[in-house]
């Protein structure tokens, strides 16, 4: 078989479960079902990207995307206890305006990009090894190592700011909770918690001393 | 034979997928939410398919700054989900109107 016409086919196949998935994803009714059809688009679209020969983003959106985001994305969706039926209402109403909207974008994208752009730009061979690398990971992390350093650390940076920015969200202080709070316990002069009292000596008198018990 | 038209009218359709997403299920912080990722899916997808066809790496290097921010971006929006599900037991838009936006 013509290699050209495989990857044509394994193109028209994963775009459609791409399409349809996303298709899936904007119109199924229970949320948790819409989470694994975006797990499905993405990992699809990871697919066409292998065909794009871009292996290593690929392998980073399934490994990112559907390890990381979409999981999370289920943790939420399952966590909250939500009407589902109260989200949906509307859904009707909206319908047509949504699909004239994204027709009327459809349309001019199109327009745009022409049909005759159909016929022009076969792939050709794979940049990387034209760059003299040896596969594309290689092409990519030489740019990002090099040319693209300093972006490379402030998106280190962001996902730190993510982080913190998430904890810093969700951290809940309970109020009943009996906690010790370190720094005030640093904090403390031992002088202001105990007070030595210089007073003279005195001997208890007769009345008290006689209505202890005898050992 | 594929060509860039392909994937660009891919990246286009997945692209308007999302905005009647966002129409459609605009009472739904979720799904929202996932219309974004759909969109940021769309552009990813031109981004690589011209990085591929023009032979030059800063468009690969772009999807990957773009596949950061987003992650940081989904765990900021659901953390602010979360946090808004805890206080107004309520995920829905419509009820979301303190500001009078």
């Amino acid at each position: 078989m013509n290699p050209q016409l495989l990857q044509l086919i394994c193109f028209y196949a994963f775009g459609f479960v791409t399409v349809a998935a996303a298709l899936s994803v904007i119109t199924l009714k229970n949320s948790v079902h819409a989470v694994l059809a975006l797990v499905l688009t993405f990992f699809s679209a990871a697919c066409l990207w292998l065909l794009l020969e871009a292996e290593f983003l690929a392998l980073a959106l399934i490994v990112v995307y559907v390890g990381a985001v979409m999981v999370l994305f289920l943790f939420v969706v399952m966590m909250l206890d939500i009407d589902q039926e109260k989200l949906r209402e509307g859904f009707v109403k909206f319908l047509p305006v949504g699909l004239i909207v994204a027709a009327v974008m459809l349309v001019e994208m199109l327009g745009l990009i022409g049909v005759r752009a159909m016929q022009t730009k076969i792939m050709g061979a794979d940049p990387a090894l034209a760059a003299g690398m040896t596969n594309n990971t290689e092409w990519l992390g030489h740019a990002l190592y090099t040319k693209f350093l300093l972006p490379f650390e402030i998106a280190a940076l962001i996902l730190t700011v993510g982080i913190v920015a998430a904890v810093a969200l969700t951290l809940r202080e309970r109020r009943d909770a009996r906690h010790e709070s370190a720094s005030q316990q640093v904090k403390v002069n031992p002088r202001d918690r105990v007070r030595i009292v210089k007073m003279a000596p005195v001997r208890p008198d007769e009345s008290t001393a006689s209505q202890e018990p005898q050992p | 034979m594929i060509s860039l038209a392909h994937y660009i009218v891919l990246g286009a359709v997945l692209f308007c997928i999302a905005v009647a997403g966002m129409f459609i299920n605009r009472k739904n912080v979720i799904v929202l939410l996932m219309s974004i990722e759909l969109m940021l899916l769309a552009v990813n997808m031109n981004f690589v398919a011209f990085s591929r066809f023009l032979g030059d790496v800063a468009g690969q290097v772009f999807v990957f700054f773009i596949l950061t921010v987003a992650a940081a971006e989904a765990a900021i929006g659901l953390a602010i989900l979360v946090l808004l599900f805890r206080t107004r037991s309520t995920i829905n838009i419509a009820d979301i109107d303190s500001m009078k936006g």
